[in-house]
């Protein structure tokens, strides 16, 4: 999202009152100022987001766990859309994106408490304010939902809806305000178009953190963990790839060339990613896999996310290559070096991804296409402060997950029972079966 | 009355089948099984996590005939199901105490 200066937020946030007031509110002339285009494009955008998670990411690690565990996994992510969506709409969305404090927004919104059909939320004047929040909303949910990938396995169902209750509330929520919602990270000047920081980097941090202190699946390094069926992981990629147009097109809050820009950015980074992470595999394996290349296609996706409205569309190929290269790395050598069992690579995907393509944005920003210029423009100081973005990031995401599996610990302890690991999530947690 | 038991290679089953049906026989139990006796696995690499696979899909093929008729098959499906590749399979042959149609409730030979 662009930053928005104070004086047009209340500059429109005067036309909305007065327009929601004047007896002249039904003349199109007059001051209603949402755009049929752009609602048109954000309600597609929003359907597309929404359909990353369900079923995209749910087909996406379902395929990549085992057998015994696929619905349980497939679980998390529903569970995700429906909680959510809840705690969304009842204080998320209020505490995020209204009020203009530095660290956190007002209860005013709650429940939507006030929203008629004319007003609009300063960061998206032309579209109705309830589309700005389910769209943003989705973008929670998916945040979510990421993190389960790297405890796959081995997470006890009831931890998991209290951790993510707690996750959306504790680092979620405040991100977002601080990156998006006018808190003190998007004045300092943070470029993060549609979630480096607040999607990606916070949920790979919090799913390492989880996958450190839940510890590692038994079996990881002797069994065969093989993934069930990658057939499935394969079409949740795609719905995911599609699904992308709407997470970065969609940022631009406007239907125009700088959702155009952004989305032609990301599908050059995803199809770019997927080609270095097979030439990868091809040159150390002698194979290139299908998991490597979906798994390059969404490290191209990840790592563009934040600079997708800043960057020219073929900066997208360039951060698609690094991107491939990077996260190839982070999932197998850092991974095998360091050890700890990141199930689904949500760390090394999303959050070296989320990384790198926060800092790349600070790169490769270009003054005509989103307003502002980075370090190819010779603005190299643009980097330091993504970098501010980055370590704030990590430190909160970091430390409160932390604090937060050691809470919700105390109520309902993380890990499935080593027998119940062994007869699998499916059955332990949810009784039931694929046949 | 011999039930004959054949692990074969999967792509060999049309094959055999098509022999059996060719000696008169006319009906048979196929199960999917995984094994190994000289054929190695492979190897399968997931991100970088490499996983031994020492089972190999086989097709296990169970025939009743009667006892005359058991050389004439272990013939067919030996013939048929041979590559001369190493993981080609076996067969094994164990006497039927008795057998039952269960539709008609016919014994013995008559039930095979």
């Amino acid at each position: 999202m662009p930053a928005f200066s104070c004086r047009a937020a209340l500059g429109a946030a005067t036309i909305c009152a007065l327009s929601a007031t004047s007896a002249l509110a039904q003349q199109p002339a007059a001051a209603a100022k949402i755009d049929p285009a752009d609602t048109a494009w954000m309600i597609v955008a929003t359907a597309l987001v929404l359909m990353m998670t369900i079923p995209g990411l749910a087909l996406f690690y379902a395929g990549m766990v085992r057998k015994k565990n696929v619905l349980a996994t497939m679980a998390q992510s529903l569970a995700a859309v429906a909680l959510i969506s809840v705690l969304w709409i009842a204080f998320g969305y209020s505490l995020a994106f209204v009020g203009d404090g530095p660290w956190i927004g007002t209860l005013e919104r709650a429940f939507l408490a006030g929203v008629t059909m004319e007003s609009v939320n300063p960061a998206a004047k032309t579209i109705p304010e309830v589309l700005f929040a389910l769209y943003q909303m989705t973008f929670a949910i998916i945040t979510v939902a990421l993190v389960a990938g790297s405890v796959a396995d081995r997470m006890r169902f009831s931890a998991y809806l209290l951790f993510s209750a707690g996750w959306f509330v504790v680092v979620y929520v405040p991100l977002a305000h601080w990156v998006w919602g006018g808190g003190f990270l998007g004045t300092a000047g943070l470029l993060d178009f549609a979630g480096g920081t607040v999607v990606h980097l916070s949920a790979g941090i919090g799913g390492l953190v989880a996958a450190l202190v839940l510890g590692r699946r038994q079996g990881y390094g002797s069994d065969n963990l093989a993934p069930y069926d990658l057939s499935l992981a394969v079409i949740g990629t795609g719905l995911l790839w599609v699904g992308w147009f709407g997470f970065n097109g969609g940022s631009a809050f406007a239907a125009g060339s700088r959702a155009v820009f952004a989305i032609t950015a990301t599908h050059l980074a995803a199809s770019a990613g997927a080609l270095t992470w097979a030439a990868f595999e091809w040159a150390t394996r002698r194979k290139p896999s299908v998991l490597g290349m979906i798994s390059g296609a969404v490290a191209g996706l990840g790592t563009i996310t934040p600079a997708s409205g800043y960057v020219a569309p073929w900066h997208g190929l360039v951060i698609g290559v690094i991107a491939g290269a990077i996260c190839f790395w982070a999932c197998t050598s850092l991974k095998q070096r360091l050890k700890y069992d990141d199930s689904l690579d949500v760390f090394g995907v999303h959050g070296v991804g989320g990384l790198t393509g926060t800092m790349l944005a600070g790169v490769f920003a270009t003054a005509a296409i989103g307003g502002t210029a980075g370090w190819i423009e010779s603005n190299p100081q643009q980097l330091l402060i993504q970098l501010y973005g980055v370590a704030v990031t990590l430190a909160w995401s970091g430390v409160a997950t932390f604090l937060l599996l050691k809470l919700v610990n105390l109520f309902a302890p993380l890990r499935t029972t080593p027998q119940q690991e062994m007869e699998g999530l499916d059955i332990t947690q949810h009784g039931e079966a694929l046949q | 009355m011999k039930l004959i038991v054949a692990i074969i290679k999967p792509f060999k089953l049309d094959e055999v089948r098509q022999a059996l049906t060719d000696i008169g026989v006319h009906g048979m139990t196929v199960t999917e099984v995984k094994g190994y006796g000289r054929q190695k696995g492979h190897t399968e690499i997931y991100r970088g996590a490499e996983y031994v696979v020492n089972f190999l899909p086989k097709l296990r093929i169970e025939v009743a005939v009667d006892s005359a008729m058991a050389d004439k098959v272990i013939e067919a499906i030996t013939s048929h199901a041979r590559t001369g590749q190493i993981g080609d399979g076996k067969v094994f042959v164990t006497p039927i105490e008795s057998a039952l149609r269960i539709r008609t409730g016919e014994t013995d030979s008559d039930a095979l």
